[in-house]
């Protein structure tokens, strides 16, 4: 039995301890965000967040995640009411096929809460371990900085109330 | 210690300061014009190659930015010093030396205006380097693009930043002169050797240091350190449980992969890309060489080694199976809260850990994929005397340069906490080697997260 | 290939330019033996105006679509062409595509063809259902239909009643004909075509919304994995595959012939047993394959149907300047970023398959051949996958999944191809090779240009026979490939653009196509275009060099077609284009333009870039686009598609070649096959789109992966004087032509 934190809600998962935490978010959790793309480190496809740090989650199994803070896409926000990221990449249109964006976010997400104002280089190389076959990246990059920017004004807003 | 005996050293050098200055100053080489035109193509391709076998790229180019213009850090037990500009731009490279200010540079450590070099510059190997190589190796720098780019200072403390410091190193460790050829070795063995202890400088990396940084003569090839990776020994000691041939170490360096060994890693990497200038036959003689310095000489022992070495590697599952378990369920609870996970978390199994993260492409299962690894049995940082490679390589992951064809392998720097990384290494370890267990895994670890991460492309 | 012209070409059109011709061609035989007018779009093959809109009761709007959404956002341009001409909200409308038992039959998804096809069927379908609705109202209200209008579901008379959409009709009512002209709206008065909107499905795919075929997970599904052989010609000899069977979680092994496959209850259970079920099983090794440092030596003498597809004035001319140049591109992936996947459940002897094919009537009757099974119990539902870039395993992971569900009845089987099996058993794109000559005169005009291409044939598309379904060949009483057939003009498949859309008076080019297939090859983006136009876009700019022209201006010296000279015009103006402009050492400017297969969308670009000398390593820089896709329903959706064409192209060009052994694929994962990453990504790319409004669409898609090959290559010979012809133009190729 293995308890793992996902977006905020403890779950218990009895499944063998070596199933790569992918396949327990999209089978046993029914969380779709998180893709297949390789199941070997080579594309991002199915990045999550661990204690804020963009991992794949087809390599990690879940013994290693007890007690650990997983996220997902759908901790990010819902249709309704859309995340920061999420907003961003809706606003660029940052989709082909769509199916590498998730990935694409949680790195996104995971760069923006180490370093609120990424330089175009740096958001690049904070990118690179994701690969996206449609040729979205363009509109990628776009959102990210709209990102980066929108985070950055909703932090300015916090402080203003906050004085 | 170190700094007790470095204290001595400038004990030493103090009493005897008068004679070892005038002995230690250098005069000033005017400053000349080299235009590019007047060099032979010939001689340009032949400054090339050498300029491939002797790696001067990797120092002397700082990630992303253009090629020999410097930047490059290079970390040492005394500090980091930064290669420099060596393009012929005027101002901030090597536009205004002479041939002979250069020569003067690799074979006496002694820059155009007379300051001695820091040692990180291994010119206590291109000492041995002939003229003519040299003159072939200034002609191809001097008709590099001239990139203007101020070098930047080494990060040295005192008193080893007093740039005659280098002076007493040198009459330490500086063995000036060609190295006599070996008349009892093949003329490829012996182009080899000229290679590698020459501009090639493979023992700058693969030869332990003493506590001042010099190379041990009586230690050539028995392991070193490079950039916090372990060089690991070339000779008798190697830890590759098959012994080198002088044909796996062709393979090696010119595909970055050898069959029974697996592929370059780390610094090595950009080595071996290097390389790819360079010319078969060079690589072949640097190859002849070093593989005469491996364990088994003798062919059938050699065959028999392998086939055991091999054997035992494939015996080795991958996959240790677990009970089965039971039907799959789930529950949730909306009360976790978010935060930093504690470190010291219990660590699950190692060979758990293993199978989820490393199996899908370390794997025993038939054909698929066909891309994978070597089987681990046959690793070097698996059989290697300490962990810190195997460490290295499980922190930072394998990662090819952009668009280039070569193994991916993810980093767990920040996916596995330390305890995990421990049972994992520790696992590898016992799953896959018949090397003894390595005594202390954590210690190691945090020594090698405080080395510095080297700057890794991303995959 | 040589029928009558305008009704291949139309057929062709129709089914995306594969080989259902010959069924589709009876019908319309007679058609055309009593001239009955041809209908828009794909109303001709599907003519009821019910099989594309259906309105309830309730007012509210369903439309068919024989299309799928493949990435392209497809499905948020026809609900524009529906919402404009029903004139409804385009929240209104619900679109359902491609399915069997649903939509239309409008074949394959692909070849740019989706509005040209499906969005002028549906908007002329919806033009012709508002003029009915507005009879229907008149009846009604009893007064002329000049006085009555249509707007947001309700038909307004000028009196100010009002009648709604669903007061108006049954379904039943739709139940029509449709005719060869319809009241389109002038686009004068568009509200929603054109006008900004975005894309439908990309809130749910950014949120976690179930949206692709692999996020599909009905009760009682069980996970499958398929083992493929070693190598193509591989046959499966022995399997002992009993421990597999007790594997946890595993709940059967299927087996027939060389086809070997696990289902169990979990995802790393089925995985599992595939990898324990792979190291057990034992393979008997078929032909080898050709060796890889020789291939196009290889595919130069296999034999070739020759034909002449270009014969002008007499080739052959003298002239001033003569050039010759030959052209390579190796064999290239989709590697779509999703493996490929399907479900399937066969219940009470129907089959049912869930699958992100580009075409689900084929795919069904291929299933149905395959199981010998009537093509009516075979239903075939797309559903989304990762993008597919043409026919890639698709429909191959369509047919495992059949197999193994017919073995377990009753139970949804879902099948996920691995990264391995995606990768080496995909259809490439096929490598290519082009010859060209050329004269110019004394002027710098070109007088002479011939022009030979040789390729494999651009599709292998499952039609009818199974034999194009991989699992079909591998089966004990297996299906054989079906002879492979060229595209023909003039769309074409390996010979696609490779008629120059030049003015030259003297002209030959020659398609050779190949029948032997040494690798598994079918239709990749833009086909034999991206070589084609890779390689006559290169020769141009070698040409004008040869004529001490600027590239632009010889270019627009030889173009008639005024709306090619618009894109090219705007292509350079945008970017900034200066003849004889001085670059810093190391940096180049490239430009190229085509039309894509001389009949869709126009696309020039300029862009540049850098070469580091030392390394041959190219860095993007900024890159212009121009573009004409006719009438533009979606601005947004033609810049994404254009964006995206540039820098999958980008990373064809630079980077990608298939690569193989004698003994099989070795390019297997992203590590053997690298693909552009961000930090190599352009620094900018800038769409312009030109609107034709009242145009015919032009498909877009495919538009620009040619141009950005060719202007890549024009930019690396303009850094550095080095001019390659062999695609990828990696950084070593590139190193070793300009030399030390
Ligand atoms: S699916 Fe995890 S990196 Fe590709
Ligand atoms: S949007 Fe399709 S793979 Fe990225």
């Amino acid at each position: 039995m293995t308890v793992l934190n996902v977006n905020g809600q403890q779950h218990r998962i009895d499944v063998d301890p070596r199933t790569p935490l992918l396949y327990v978010l999209r089978n046993e959790l029914k969380l779709n965000a998180a893709k297949f793309g390789c199941g070997l480190g080579q594309c991002g496809a199915c990045t999550v967040l661990v204690d804020h740090e963009p991992v794949f989650s087809c390599i990690l199994p879940i013994s290693v995640l007890e007690g650990r803070y997983i996220r997902t896409v759908e901790g990010l926000g819902s249709e309704g009411r859309p995340g920061p990221v999420q907003s961003a990449f809706i606003e660029e249109q940052a989709a082909q096929c769509g199916y590498c964006i998730p990935g694409m976010m949680m790195r996104a997400q995971g760069l923006l809460e180490h370093n609120a104002s990424p330089s175009d280089a740096q958001i690049r190389d904070a990118m690179a371990p994701n690969l996206c076959r449609c040729g979205t990246q363009m509109r990628i990059l776009r959102a990210v900085r709209r990102a980066a920017k929108a985070m950055m004004a909703d932090a300015g807003t916090i402080q203003e109330t906050a004085k | 210690m170190v700094w007790r005996v470095l204290l001595t050293v400038v004990v030493v050098i103090g009493s005897a300061f008068g004679a070892f200055y005038a002995w230690a100053w250098n005069s000033e080489i005017p400053p000349t014009n080299a235009p590019a035109t007047l060099f032979d193509p010939g001689i340009v391709a032949k400054g090339a190659q050498l300029a491939a076998v002797g790696n001067c790229g990797i120092c002397h180019t700082q990630a992303g930015a253009k090629p020999y213009a410097g930047g490059f850090p290079v970390q040492t037990p005394f500090g980091t010093i930064y290669g420099t500009n060596i393009t012929p731009d005027p101002d901030t490279g090597i536009g205004s030396w002479s041939e002979t200010a250069f020569r003067r540079a690799l074979h006496e450590g002694v820059d155009r205006t007379g300051n001695h070099l820091y040692p990180a510059f291994p010119y206590d190997h291109f000492t041995h380097a002939t003229d003519s190589d040299i003159g072939a190796l200034y002609a191809f720098l001097m008709t590099r693009e001239p990139v203007a780019k101020a070098n930047r200072a080494p990060a040295v403390p005192f008193p080893l930043n007093v740039r005659l410091f280098a002076a007493g190193w040198k009459l330490l460790f500086l063995h000036k002169g060609q190295i006599p050829p070996d008349a009892s070795k093949s003329a490829e063995w012996n182009r080899g050797a000229y290679l590698a202890e020459s501009l090639g400088h493979c023992g700058a990396c693969h030869t332990p240091r003493n506590v001042l940084g010099g190379e041990k003569r009586d230690g050539q090839f028995a392991g070193g350190q490079s950039e916090g990776w372990l060089a690991p020994a070339l000779n008798a000691a190697s830890p590759a449980p098959v012994s080198w041939t002088a044909e796996q170490v062709y393979a090696y360096l010119r595909n970055g992969f050898a069959k029974q060994h697996g592929l370059a890693a780390g610094p090595m990497q950009p080595v071996v890309r290097n390389l790819k200038k360079a010319s078969d036959a060079d690589l072949r003689a640097i190859a002849t060489y070093v593989a005469s310095f491996a364990g088994l000489q003798n062919d059938a022992d050699r065959e028999q080694e392998t086939q055991k070495a091999l054997d035992f590697a494939r015996s080795r599952d991958s996959k240790v199976p677990m009970p089965p378990s039971g039907a799959i369920t789930t529950s949730t609870r909306a009360d976790a809260k978010p935060g930093r996970t504690n470190n010291d978390s219990a660590a699950p199994s190692g060979a758990v850990i293993f199978v989820g993260a490393c199996a899908s492409c370390h794997h025993s299962g038939g054909e698929l994929p066909v891309s994978r690894p070597i089987e681990l049995g046959l690793s070097t940082p698996v059989n290697a005397p300490d962990p810190a490679a195997l460490l290295r390589i499980v922190l930072d992951g394998i990662h090819p340069s952009s668009g280039e064809r070569g193994p991916i392998m993810p980093g767990f720097s920040r996916a596995l906490t330390d305890p995990q990384i421990t049972a994992l290494v520790s696992h590898v370890r016992s799953q896959f080697s018949r090397q003894p267990a390595w005594p202390n895994i954590a210690a190691a670890l945090t020594k090698v997260r405080q080395n510095k991460e080297p700057a890794t492309e991303a995959p | 290939m040589n029928a009558m012209p305008p009704l291949t070409r139309r057929l062709l059109l129709t089914t995306g330019g594969a080989l259902v011709v010959s069924f589709a061609l009876l019908p319309k035989l007679a058609a055309l033996a009593q001239n009955v007018p041809k209908l828009p779009g794909d109303l001709d093959k599907t003519p009821m105006l019910d099989s594309w809109i259906a309105i309830d009761a309730q007012g509210r709007i369903t439309v068919f679509a024989g299309k799928a959404e493949l990435g392209q956002g497809i499905k948020t341009a026809l609900i524009q062409c529906a919402a404009e001409e029903i004139e409804v909200d385009p929240a209104g409308i619900t679109l359902i595509t491609a399915d069997t038992e649903r939509t239309p039959n409008e074949g394959y998804t692909a070849g740019s063809h989706s509005m040209q096809d499906c969005g002028t069927a549906i908007l002329n379908a919806a033009a012709q259902v508002r003029g009915i609705l507005i009879e229907l109202a008149a009846t009604r209200l009893n007064l002329p239909a000049e006085q009555l209008k249509a707007t947001q579901g309700t038909v307004v008379a000028n009196d100010g009643r009002s009648v709604r959409y669903g007061e108006l009709l049954t379904g039943q009512d739709l139940h029509r004909p449709a005719q060869p002209t319809s009241p389109l709206k002038d686009p004068k008065n568009f509200v929603v075509i054109g006008k900004p909107m975005q894309r439908v499905d990309i809130p749910g795919k950014l949120t976690g919304k179930p949206a692709y075929v692999q996020d599909m997970r009905p009760n009682g599904m069980l996970q499958a994995r398929v083992v493929r052989p070693p190598s193509y010609g591989a046959r499966l000899t022995q399997l002992d595959a009993g421990a597999v069977e007790s594997m946890p979680g595993v709940v059967k092994v299927v087996r027939d012939g060389s086809f070997l496959a696990v289902a169990a209850q979990g995802e790393f259970q089925a995985i599992d047993a595939m990898e324990a079920l792979s190291a057990l099983a034992k393979w008997e090794q078929g032909p080898v394959l050709p060796e890889q440092a020789t291939i196009y030596d290889t595919i130069r003498q296999l034999p070739s149907n020759d034909s002449t597809i270009l014969d002008k004035g007499t080739p052959g001319q003298q002239g001033a300047h003569t050039m010759r140049a030959t052209y390579h591109r190796p064999y290239q992936l989709h590697g779509s970023i999703g493996p490929s996947c399907a479900l399937a459940i066969f219940e009470a002897d129907k089959l049912t398959v869930w699958t992100h094919s580009q075409g689900v009537y084929p795919l069904r009757n291929a299933l149905a051949d395959m199981l010998h099974m009537p093509q009516q119990q075979v239903h075939c539902i797309h559903v989304e996958g990762s993008g597919c870039y043409g026919h890639n395993a698709a429909d191959d992971v369509a047919a495992d999944a059949a197999l193994i569900a017919r073995a377990l009845p009753g139970r949804p089987i879902r099948v996920q191809w691995m990264r391995e099996d995606e990768h080496g058993w995909e259809p490439f794109g096929p490598a290519m090779i082009s010859q060209a000559a050329a004269s110019l005169d004394a002027d710098g005009k070109l007088i002479d240009w011939q022009y030979d291409v040789w390729s494999n044939t651009h599709s292998t598309r499952p039609e009818g026979p199974a034999g194009n379904l991989l699992a079909a060949r591998y089966l004990a009483q297996p299906f054989a490939q079906p002879a492979p057939k060229p595209i023909p003009q003039p769309e074409g498949g390996g010979d696609r653009n490779a008629i120059p859309i030049y003015t030259v008076p003297n002209a030959r080019v020659i398609s050779h196509f190949i029948p032997q297939m040494p690798l598994r090859v079918s239709a990749l983006r833009a086909l034999g275009a991206y070589h084609n136009v890779f390689s006559i876009e290169s020769f141009m700019d070698e040409l004008a060099h040869a004529a001490g022209a600027d590239p632009v201006e010889f270019r627009l010296r030889h173009l008639d077609d005024s709306r090619a000279h618009d894109v090219v015009t705007m292509a350079a103006k945008e970017f900034g284009w200066q003849p004889d402009a001085k670059l810093p050492r190391g940096h180049g400017r490239g430009f190229a333009f085509a039309r894509y297969k001389n009949l869709a969308a126009y696309c020039a670009l300029a862009l540049e870039l850098e070469v580091e000398h030392e390394t041959g390593a190219v860095k993007l820089g900024r890159i212009v686009v121009a573009v004409d896709s006719g009438q533009a329903v979606n601005h947004d959706g033609i810049r994404n598609q254009i964006e995206g064409a540039i820098v999958q192209s980008a990373s064809w060009t630079l980077y990608e070649e298939v690569t193989f052994g004698r003994d099989g694929i070795t390019s297997r994962d992203w590590s053997s096959f690298p693909m552009m990453r961000f930090p190599a990504a352009p620094e900018s790319i800038e769409v312009h789109v030109i609107d034709r409004p009242g145009e015919k669409f032009l498909g877009t898609g495919e538009a620009g992966q040619g141009p950005a090959a060719a202007a890549i290559a024009n930019a690396i010979a303009d850094a550095t004087g080095a001019r390659l012809r062999e695609l990828p133009l990696t950084a070593a190729r590139i190193k070793a032509a300009i030399g030390i």
